[in-house]
């Protein structure tokens, strides 16, 4: 397989004039995205490396695209601060620019949102060569045509992304969990919907199917308490009190209950498309952010049987001829992509 | 057939505008320095109007602008001489309000504060709560990534947009994004949010609700310059809260407020409001560490709102404050920009020099927690120079944000105001993709003429000029 590595904005550059077809690659823990197919050249950024500016109290971080999230949360981690995102596959070594081209965001996005909605900025290198710069390095910004949410999911269709800026938060004071079980599936499905209007703060709202709910709170210790009290009220039920919680959530962010199956997906959902997904041949798998993310194992059959219902999904690992359905909207994504990568080097031709 | 008469088959008279006189009101928008005169003005009912209505202009290669409310500050619903307004307000259906799947689709008529005026009985809102709400549409919002008070928590209009329809400038209609708040493929919709109306129209928005918080916990505190309330934004955020909003307002936009509104707020050199907002048991907590931290940041005097009656008097004179200014001064420039937060002190300083270098006054009033400032630059336009003046400050100001590691605006938008200032903050190849972008998309460049991309279309030429 034909492969080269950038370990510099210059090198990047080199490479995608040199090569007519490339697949960039991170650290290759969505290998369904990241294995490059016939006729292209891996570019390995994995050398891309290291965070280039941090100021915890401005709440902003910018980073190479190559850097391993492990690296970026030990850091933020020192400082109190977190990737309110979320972000899964941090101990199989997913790095900062594989995360934003596959658009991935885990359990405690529940609390703040998704990786859109912290991404602030981003340099990449275009299928001309050319160094372009969307957003900024600040918390706010409306300035220019804001290519930096435009790499979210892309996956590098766009570009080579060697830098990008993002917004941190403070990480909670403290964390309890609750763990509820419900006799039916209807029942735990109809609990998530209720908890999901009402204005609890919760930093994640899981569904284990086939019937339990793993709620997640941070705050002020005192009034965690209460807080787990009043839900247990709000649920009629007592539940499982979790009061270390990190190693479990842990976990669930690297997406531990995936680890037999052959194929990993990543299904938008939401509550109630739920009945319909779990009609379907699924393998293990977890309902995040009320219900609005799914992270499922697969078997060929179940890939199929979501090809069949038309569900729009992202495969992560795996076999599949097209990890991505469907594919972007022709009529609004095929000009953006011709104009950045008008000689189809880069995914997503 | 021409142009105009294709307009008239496809709109009744009432709802396509041609006279001098129905234009006027559309020659310009809140940023009333520039005025140009359109051909006409349609009044579209529902989105095949406007389709119908943008494919009529790419076949005759007319140029047109997509209007909301028009409170664009930056010159963006400024018409192209001689093309096409599209005004939306008759747009303005909640389409669906979902409050179990917490989303509401709307048109791009729709008024900000309605969303959350409809919400409300569900215990839902619309978060995003740029000062105009009660008059800003949310297609405007979308095309301006429209911010408010409370951006550090919950982000801009971006954040909270789910999925668009559009019809691109070449009059091709798509849906972008979904109904939940996830999506797999580039996030296109999130792309068009704050592309100013120069890669189409949107025509109906899917939007995300938020449970309206349990608790508020508002707090005004006075201090004895703007460099102490500076300070205490920074012990805020080093103390590992995250409060919905922090806001400073200086001397000059006290004294406004308190003449246009008289909010009863002390007279000071800054103010400061702080709002705490969640679930009960946890605002009071964050309550008690806030009150140690504004004790220590010595502040002259603090109040609490002890009901919503006395947490609205104190945001009254803060929401009031831009017209406000009006009171002070017979015309005035909204500035918008933006600073790393720990950079505030250092910029104040500078836009008093600067006001000082310049003989006018500047009142300010800002997003302190995001660092995004809003000076408004005082002057009469009776005397001659003095717009030039003013216009030159407020320049100032801007590259200023922009040295110190900031942007050219946090929510108001590049526009026509403040597009020969992009090549301030971007390299001459970020410019070149977004042109690309819009070439590819708008090969006539039909789409907002004459915006954002500097160098581009005729240069906006000053008219008549009031505030
Ligand atoms: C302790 C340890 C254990 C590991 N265990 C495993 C294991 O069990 N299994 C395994 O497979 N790997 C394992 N790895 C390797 C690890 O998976 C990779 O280092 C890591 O996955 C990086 O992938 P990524 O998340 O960055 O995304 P990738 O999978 O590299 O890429 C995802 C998508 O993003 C695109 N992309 C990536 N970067 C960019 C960019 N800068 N610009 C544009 N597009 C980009 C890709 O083309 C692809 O479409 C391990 C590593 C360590 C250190
Ligand atoms: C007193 C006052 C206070 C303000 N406070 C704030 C504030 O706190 N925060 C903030 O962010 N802004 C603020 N603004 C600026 C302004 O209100 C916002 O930019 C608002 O989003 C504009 O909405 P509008 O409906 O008036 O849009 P318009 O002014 O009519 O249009 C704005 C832009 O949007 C485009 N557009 C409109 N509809 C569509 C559509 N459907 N599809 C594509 N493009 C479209 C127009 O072409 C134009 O470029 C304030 C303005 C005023 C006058």
């Amino acid at each position: 397989m034909p492969e080269v590595r950038a370990n510099s904005l210059e090198e990047v550059r080199e490479a995608v004039r040199t090569y007519p077809r490339l697949r960039p690659k991170g650290g290759g823990s969505k290998p369904a995205l990241s294995t490059p197919k016939d006729g292209e050249t891996l570019l390995d950024l994995s050398g891309l490396r290291g965070i280039l500016e941090y100021a915890p109290e401005e709440f902003v971080f910018t980073a190479y695209a190559g850097t391993p999230l492990k690296e970026i949360e030990e850091t933020l981690r020192a400082h109190g601060q977190y990737l309110p995102f979320h972000p899964p596959l941090v101990e199989q070594g997913a790095t900062l620019g594989g995360t934003v081209a596959a658009g991935l965001s885990g359990p405690m996005r529940e609390r703040f949102g998704g990786l859109r909605d912290f991404i602030l900025g981003v340099r990449f290198v275009d299928g001309e060569g050319r160094v372009v710069r969307g957003g900024g390095k600040v918390v706010k910004n409306a300035a220019g045509f804001p290519f930096h949410r435009l790499m979210v999911g892309s996956l590098g269709a766009f570009g080579v992304m060697v830098e990008l800026s993002f917004k941190v938060f403070p990480y909670p004071r403290a964390t309890r969990s609750l763990k509820v079980g419900f006799a039916k599936a209807e029942e735990a499905l109809a609990a998530l919907e209720g908890l999901r209007t009402l204005p609890l703060d919760l930093l994640a709202l899981d569904l284990v199917p086939p019937a339990t709910l793993e709620i997640r709170l941070g705050g002020f210790p005192e009034s965690l308490e209460k807080r787990i009290q009043r839900l247990q009220d709000l649920l009629q039920r007592e539940g499982e009190v979790l009061r270390e919680d990190e190693a479990h959530w842990e976990g669930v962010k690297n997406l531990a209950f995936l680890k037999e199956s052959p194929i990993w997906v990543k299904v938008p959902s939401r509550p109630d498309l739920i009945p319909l997904l779990e009609g379907l041949p699924l393998g293990p798998r977890r309902y995040l952010a009320g219900g609005e993310l799914l992270y499922a194992g697969l078997d060929p059959e179940g890939l199929q049987a979501l090809r069949e219902r038309a569900i729009p999904h992202l495969v992560l690992r795996g076999k599949a001829d097209q990890p991505l359905y469907p594919p972007p909207p022709e009529a609004f994504f095929a000009p953006i992509k011709r104009a950045l990568d008008p000689k189809g080097r880069f995914p997503l031709g | 057939m021409g142009f105009l008469e294709e307009l008239r088959a496809l709109f009744p008279p009432g709802r396509l505008l041609t006279k001098e006189a129905e234009l006027a009101p559309y020659e310009s928008d809140a940023l009333t320095a520039y005025r140009k005169r359109p051909l006409a003005v349609v009044l579209p009912e529902r989105k095949e109007e406007v389709v119908e209505a943008v494919r009529l202009c790419y076949r005759h290669g007319v140029p047109f602008v997509a209007r909301g409310s028009g409170t664009s500050l930056s010159g963006g619903s400024l018409p192209v001489e001689g093309g096409l307004v599209i005004a939306l307000n008759r747009m303005n259906r909640i389409l669906r309000l979902d409050p179990k799947a917490r989303i509401a689709v709307v048109e791009p008529g729709v008024v900000n504060l309605e969303v959350s005026r409809q919400a409300a009985p569900f215990g839902l809102y619309y978060a995003p709560d740029p000062s105009s709400q009660p008059i800003s549409t949310i297609g405007g919002n979308v095309a301006f990534n429209s911010g408010g008070a409370h951006c550090l928590k919950y982000g801009m209009t971006a954040g909270h947009v789910l999925a668009l329809e559009v019809v691109t400038p070449q009059g091709e209609v798509v849906r972008l994004g979904g109904e939940g708040l996830e999506s797999v493929g580039p996030d296109l919709h999130g792309f068009f949010v704050g592309t100013e109306g120069l890669l189409g129209v949107a025509l109906e928005i899917t939007l995300r609700l938020l449970p309206k918080p349990e608790a508020y916990h508002t707090l005004l505190a006075a201090y004895e310059s703007l460099e102490a309330a500076g300070n205490a934004v920074s012990q805020v955020i080093r103390s590992g809260l995250l409060p919905g909003a922090m806001e400073i307002m200086d001397r000059l936009a006290i004294e406004a407020a308190e003449a246009a509104v008289k909010a009863g707020y002390p007279r000071v050199e800054a103010l400061l409001i702080v709002e705490l907002e969640g679930p009960k048991e946890e605002v009071e907590e964050e309550a008690k560490l806030l009150a140690q931290v504004i004790k220590e940041s010595r502040a002259l005097e603090v109040r609490i709102a002890q009901s919503e009656a006395q947490r609205q008097a104190i945001w009254k004179g803060r929401k009031a404050a831009f017209s406000a200014v009006g009171r002070l001064s017979p015309d005035y420039i909204v500035q918008d920009g933006v600073v790393p937060r720990s950079r505030l002190g250092e910029a104040l300083k500078e836009i008093g020099r600067l006001s000082q270098e310049y003989g006018l006054r500047v009142a300010n009033v800002f997003h302190a927690g995001d660092g995004n400032l809003h000076p408004l630059v005082l002057y009469d336009g009776k005397k001659p120079g003095e717009l030039e003046r003013a216009e030159e400050l407020a320049g100032e100001i801007l590259k200023l944000c922009v040295r110190l590691g900031g942007s050219l605006t946090g929510e108001h938008g590049i526009g026509v105001e403040k597009k020969e200032y992009m090549p301030k903050m971007f390299a001459p190849e970020d410019l070149l993709a977004m042109e690309r972008v819009k070439e590819a998309l708008d090969s006539k460049g039909l789409a907002n003429r004459g915006k954002v991309l500097p160098g581009h279309g005729q240069g906006p030429h000053l008219g008549e000029v009031h505030a």
